[in-house]
């Protein structure tokens, strides 16, 4: 299940918490990545929405995809408004041998860059700017473009 | 009826139209100025659903989202 959090994401706690979950597991790697937001462009910070039904139908094909490779794959994400320097961001996975989190924890992230239906803005003098320069279409769009 | 969302920064309100396919919402869409810049980049969704095909049938009571380009993390 994706985990969603109004606002900044509370890292140690979400880590550790994932961490003591899977404790028993028998797992023997566990790959996060975090992402952070930067000062860059002179924004305030970010700001996110979500369309949590086809969100959580991405993350379930993929929760699947992972258990085929013997893996888990956890996720969380902020929706509003990040400050600079706090995380929007944050997956995970864990599996029985490094190898395969590796690799996964790099399919998962660059696959939810371009397919999770979550929408970027920069937070800059008061407003709210989509980010459309530094968004993706999803595979499949223009359908209607007749 | 149809009804139509538009998901993320296309910032328009819902919206019902008569539709026995996806054609025919891509039809009555490019009538609609707001609307007609997203339909080069925008996905689409029935039932929360991605499709792939403008003769996706479509029936009273199903719902159609524009997804426009995105960018998470």
């Amino acid at each position: 299940m994706v985990e969603l959090y109004d606002g900044p994401l509370d890292v140690p706690t979400i880590l550790q918490r994932w961490y003591e979950e899977e404790a028993q597991s028998n797992y023997g790697a566990y790959i996060p990545f975090i992402g952070t937001v930067r000062a860059e462009d002179e924004i305030d910070g970010l700001s996110f929405d979500i369309y949590e039904p086809i969100l959580a139908s991405w993350f379930d094909a993929w929760q699947q995809r992972a258990k085929e490779a013997g893996a888990l794959v956890k996720m969380a994400h902020s929706r509003g408004d990040v400050p600079l320097h706090h995380s929007s961001y944050i997956a995970a996975v864990f599996s029985p041998k490094r190898r395969v989190a590796l690799e996964t924890i790099d399919l998962f992230v660059e696959d939810f860059k371009a397919s999770a239906p979550i929408w970027k803005y920069d937070l800059k003098n008061g407003e709210r700017i989509y980010a459309k320069d530094r968004s993706t279409p999803i595979s499949g769009s223009g359908l209607l473009k007749g | 009826m149809v009804r139509i969302e538009f998901l993320g920064p296309i910032q328009k309100a819902s919206i019902e139209l008569e539709a026995s396919s996806l054609r025919d919402v891509a039809d009555q869409l490019h009538h609609d100025k707001e609307v007609r810049e997203w339909l080069e980049t925008a996905a689409v969704a029935v039932n929360d659903t991605l499709v792939a095909s403008l003769d996706t049938p479509l029936k009273d009571g199903d719902k159609v989202s524009l997804l426009p380009p995105v960018c998470g993390g």
